[in-house]
């Protein structure tokens, strides 16, 4: 089994900078760390892995010091790890990404064929959502968004659990597919001693646009169909009422006057 | 402070405080107050490596030493000093194992125990037998290919759950202490089953058993060394083991101030932040000094065992010997003494800082939502466990009067 | 691009249910449709949903395309994919709104990549830019703390995904009709390889967090597992839903799928009211755009205490009782 997860580094803190001219994240400064929701991803990769036997490769696509996040995957037990960084590829939105993740994904593919391809749910700085089923377009293969459980693994499939509204479906898709997983999926694991050791030492293999064999002309803020225009920091227009009263009693008083008299309860 | 002396050791303190601060912590109040061990604490043992941390790699371990495992098990019982046990007390039981044991039997058993998935277990108090351990009335005779075990253990750790026990038995009854020997036990073993579980005061997630032997029959592969050496291996054992409580007790002190300073620090009274009250900043400040002294004690002398240690591990594997049998060609110390000062020293501050801490913080320590009292009543067990203080004391002085007699005759 | 024109809408139709995201993105759709001079057109795909087009027609969809089949009955991204994207190469759109729902998330996903054409997700606000006609898409990034407008300028349809309850559902209309267009189900074209086996429905206990206008929150300061029993009586005296902060989760005094916050869910209730929650930036991200907030905490100076509407300092185990006093 050769499982593929695809992880991000995105901004630890939620204070962001945006640069007016580009509307492009300022990332220099900010700590980083992988994108939460992808934890969840390379830890099932890690999990079907140890079950199944195989290998786990992680791609990442991002600027040099992007390379943290793949010795952070190999921490936490990937076996290969794969950058893509190239200035072309600097503010690809989601249809160029996945463009270009999937284009990785073909060359590890031609080196050893990939089973599978896990995505987490969404990043926390774009929050899309979008990468996974992406993927799945570009490499015309079947996928499954919102999986919060893999049921079963058979010979030539997987029997996952996708999350809706109202419950949840159970779909079985062929190998090669893609799955999106969510939180409930897993409890990631921590760090372990030999794979915080193993991550220092461990080799990165980066690719450019021309490695992966990416048509320059859909990559990049230039190329990509979508684009920032305007930022802005939300202004919360609140009044912090302090809700007076001598004690608790009278204050709840006066906390569910001002709820009926504003007709919100 | 870091006494790490070697990335391994860094990244050691690195794991285990990820671990306990994610997934310990989020656990201990619950199973402390249902006394239940945790599977799920296992399962992140064994994912994380913790389980391994003192065997070599060619067993599956991280190839770590004494200060390795004494590192881990401090962070852990920083958190919850009860998880903590499930590595702590499989390494215990294991120990006499490693050091005793021949290349088949570490092939056999070494795996298994690295990768968590056997758990082990240390047998030795019995209800007549306790700091005098012997008077252990366990026997086990021989019968052809077998050892026939009749006996009861009590107060036993990890009780149940392990599946490996490392048996204190007398294999000769005629001879006294010279007949006791150490057998490993597996759980299912027809014949073998556990009593009554014990309700304790404190570690109350690791659940404390009586085991009993009745016509149990273990194979004669699971003696350990020769017949009538159990008492020099659990001596040995436990040289290697008490810095282990040792740092069990500093990481508990350091526990107890993680969660007393913040609260000073907040808590006001009087206008004021009761930390800046300087019978109360002393008054932490000691402590704090006080358990730093014992962190030093114990990582001074974990590091000297390693440099002994490690290299017979080394040798035992590249010759096919036991470990003991390297250890000895090493012409090393004996760390009887230290050990037990070590133990000493600590648990007694472990007792302290706990206490002192709950005083400090008042009130609301002494109710269990706040995770003092917890502390202070885990912080107690090590002065009691492996030998208590009065034992350690006993071990100190009788070696003392042995240099100093020694000493004497060359004069 | 010049030919393409209206604007549609998809209107999400599972299990005989015709979902509630549907009249929120005709109240959006409309406003665009008409600033335009377009028509408003509804897409439904499934089993046996040509039915909903009368609903559609009754809260402002001028058009609505069917494609009506089995195959459809269960939502699975390719099949559904494909069929949007020949009804696109068709009909040939000019802006498409989708709801952020999972299915929407995903759909709308692979449809853009099948298209060739831009994405925005999960927007809470759209506009027609007067100028150039084109579709404003603004959406809240790094939970929350972040609004990004975001357009598509050179690929038509201009694609976007409107986070559910960020419009109000449309008026209905009794009697408005229009157009029904059939589309048909092609089974050579329209395939996956995935499979659906079964539906488990969830084992609701009380109010589904995402429909719930009213939601009481408790965090650290609850204390207790049992302290959520007065949460839940408050909650069922104003007919709203439970949830929490990720202290209490992580303390196991209440399951994770009531988690608010970017670990957690997000949610958008009318009232907002917080019990003992410290109001940290993560927690936030999950609460933030609840018409109103109230903060009930014993610590003035906690940061939910600086962004609720109604700040009550004060014990939740004295204020929330006498609360509910007040409520008889």
């Amino acid at each position: 089994m050769h499982i593929v997860a695809c992880v991000k580094q995105t901004p630890k803190s939620d204070n962001v900078k945006i640069d007016p001219a580009t509307g492009c994240l300022i990332r220099s400064g900010a700590a980083s760390a992988m994108n939460p929701f992808d934890e969840y991803a390379l830890e099932e990769a890690v999990t079907l892995k140890e079950q199944l036997g195989g290998t786990v490769s992680v791609i990442t696509m991002g600027p040099p010091q992007a390379e943290a996040v793949l010795r952070d995957s190999i921490a936490r037990g990937a076996d290969a790890v794969y950058q893509l960084g190239d200035m072309a590829f600097a503010g690809s939105d989601t249809w160029s990404t996945s463009y270009a993740l999937s284009k990785g994904i073909e060359k590890i593919n031609s080196v050893r064929p990939v089973d599978l391809i896990i995505c987490g749910k969404q990043t926390n700085d774009s929050d899309t959502g979008h990468i996974g089923p992406q993927i799945s377009a570009w490499l015309k293969m079947p996928n499954a968004a919102f999986v919060k459980k893999v049921v079963e693994v058979k010979e030539k499939s997987i029997v996952v659990e996708r999350l809706t509204e109202d419950g949840s479906e159970v779909l079985e898709l062929p190998f090669p597919c893609v799955l999106s997983v969510v939180k409930e999926i897993n409890s990631p694991r921590v760090r372990s001693v030999k794979g915080r050791m193993a991550a220092k030492r461990a080799e990165v293999t980066k690719w450019t646009a021309d490695d992966i064999g990416a048509d320059k002309t859909m990559l990049g803020v230039k190329n990509c169909p979508t684009r920032v225009v305007k930022s802005f920091v939300p202004k919360r227009e609140v009044c912090a009422v302090a809700v007076e009263g001598a004690n608790g009693k009278e204050k709840a008083a006066n906390l569910v006057k001002l709820l009926k008299d504003g007709k919100y309860i | 402070m870091d006494y790490a002396i070697n990335e391994m050791e860094q990244e050691v303190l690195n794991a285990t405080r990820e671990l306990a601060q994610k997934k310990l912590k989020p656990l201990r109040a619950e199973m402390d107050a249902k006394e239940q061990f945790s599977q799920e604490m296992l399962q992140e043992y064994r994912k994380s490596g913790m389980m391994g941390l003192w065997l070599p790699e060619e067993y599956g371990g991280l190839g770590g030493g004494i200060t390795c495992l004494a590192m881990a098990f401090e962070e852990l019982s920083r958190v919850c000093a009860g998880l903590a046990l499930t590595p702590g007390t499989s390494a215990l039981g294991a120990i006499p194992m490693f050091l005793a044991a021949t290349k088949e039997q570490r092939e056999r058993w070494c795996p298994d125990l690295a990768s968590g998935k056997k758990l082990w277990a240390f047998a030795l108090t019995e209800p007549e037998a306790g700091s005098d351990a012997t008077a252990l009335k366990t026997t086990a005779i021989k019968d052809g290919d077998f050892y026939v075990v009749n006996g009861t253990k009590h107060f036993i750790s990890t009780g149940k759950e392990a599946d490996f026990y490392t048996v204190a038995v007398n294999t000769n009854p005629s001879r006294g202490a010279r007949g006791i020997s150490l057998l490993v036990i597996e759980k299912g073993t027809p014949g073998f089953s556990f009593g009554k579980k014990e309700e304790k005061m404190g570690i109350r997630s690791n659940p404390t058993y009586e085991l009993i032997f009745e016509n149990v029959r273990v194979p004669k592969e699971n003696l350990l060394g020769s017949e009538g050496r159990g008492l020099l291996y659990l001596q040995e054992t436990l040289d290697y083991s008490r810095p282990g409580v040792a740092a069990q007790a500093v990481g508990i002190a350091q526990g107890a101030l993680d969660e007393t300073i913040p609260y000073l620090r907040t808590r006001k009274q009087f206008g004021q932040p009761i930390i800046t009250f300087q019978a109360l900043g002393h008054k932490v400040a000691e402590l704090a000094a006080k358990t730093e002294a014992g962190r030093a004690l114990v990582y001074s002398l974990t590091h000297r065992m390693d440099e002994e240690y490690l290299p017979a591990v080394k040798n035992a594997v590249a010759n096919g010997t036991t470990v003991h049998d390297e250890l000895k060609k090493l012409k090393g110390q004996r760390w009887t003494k230290y050990s037990a000062e070590a133990k000493l020293f600590c648990s007694n501050v472990a007792m302290e800082v706990a206490d002192e801490c709950v005083t400090l913080c008042g009130g609301v320590a002494y109710m269990r939502d706040f995770p003092l009292e917890k502390y202070m009543r885990d912080a107690k067990i090590t002065q009691i466990y492996e030998g208590t203080v009065h034992i350690q004391k006993n071990e100190i002085i009788t070696a003392l009067i042995k240099e100093y007699a020694a000493k004497g005759d060359e004069e | 691009m010049k030919d393409c024109k209206n604007v549609w809408i998809f209107a999400e139709a599972q299990r005989g249910k015709l979902s509630p995201t549907a009249l929120e993105l005709l109240t959006a759709g409309r406003k665009l449709a008409d600033d335009l001079g377009e028509k408003l057109c509804a897409v439904l795909l499934g089993y046996q949903v040509e039915k909903f087009a009368r609903d559609l027609f009754e809260h402002g969809a001028d058009v609505v395309y069917v494609c009506d089949d089995k195959a459809l009955e269960h939502y699975l991204d390719d099949v559904y994919a494909r069929v949007l994207a020949d009804l696109i190469a068709l009909y040939k759109p000019n802006k498409f709104l989708l709801p952020a729902t999972n299915l929407g998330r995903s759909l709308s996903a692979k449809t853009a990549i099948f298209v060739g054409t831009g994405l925005t997700a999960d927007a809470t606000e759209v506009v027609i830019n007067n100028e150039d006609g084109q579709l404003h898409a603004t959406r809240p990034t790094f939970g929350g703390n972040l609004m990004a407008t975001i357009t598509c300028a050179h690929t038509r349809p201009e694609m976007c995904s409107l986070r559910p309850m960020s419009y109000e559902k449309a008026p209905r209309q009794a009697g408005r009709t229009g157009e029904v267009v059939k589309f048909p189900f092609d089974p050579q074209r329209h395939t996956t390889l995935a499979k659906f086996l079964e539906f488990i429905k969830s084992k609701g206990d009380g109010l589904d967090l995402s429909e719930a206008e009213i939601i009481v929150a408790g965090g650290r300061g609850v204390g207790k597992a049992e302290g959520f029993e007065l949460l839940h009586k408050l909650a069922d005296r104003l007919g709203g839903a439970v949830a929490a902060s990720r202290a209490p989760v992580d303390s196991g005094w209440i399951d994770y799928r009531y988690q608010i916050g970017l670990t957690g869910r997000t949610v958008k209730p009318k009232v907002y009211i917080a019990c003992g929650i410290s109001g940290q930036i993560q927690h936030m991200a999950g609460m933030s755009g609840s018409d109103v907030i109230v903060a009930i905490n014993k610590d003035a100076e906690a940061p939910i205490m600086k962004v609720a509407n109604y700040a009550v300092q004060g014990d939740l185990y004295d204020v929330v009782p006498a609360m509910l006093e007040a409520l008889k």
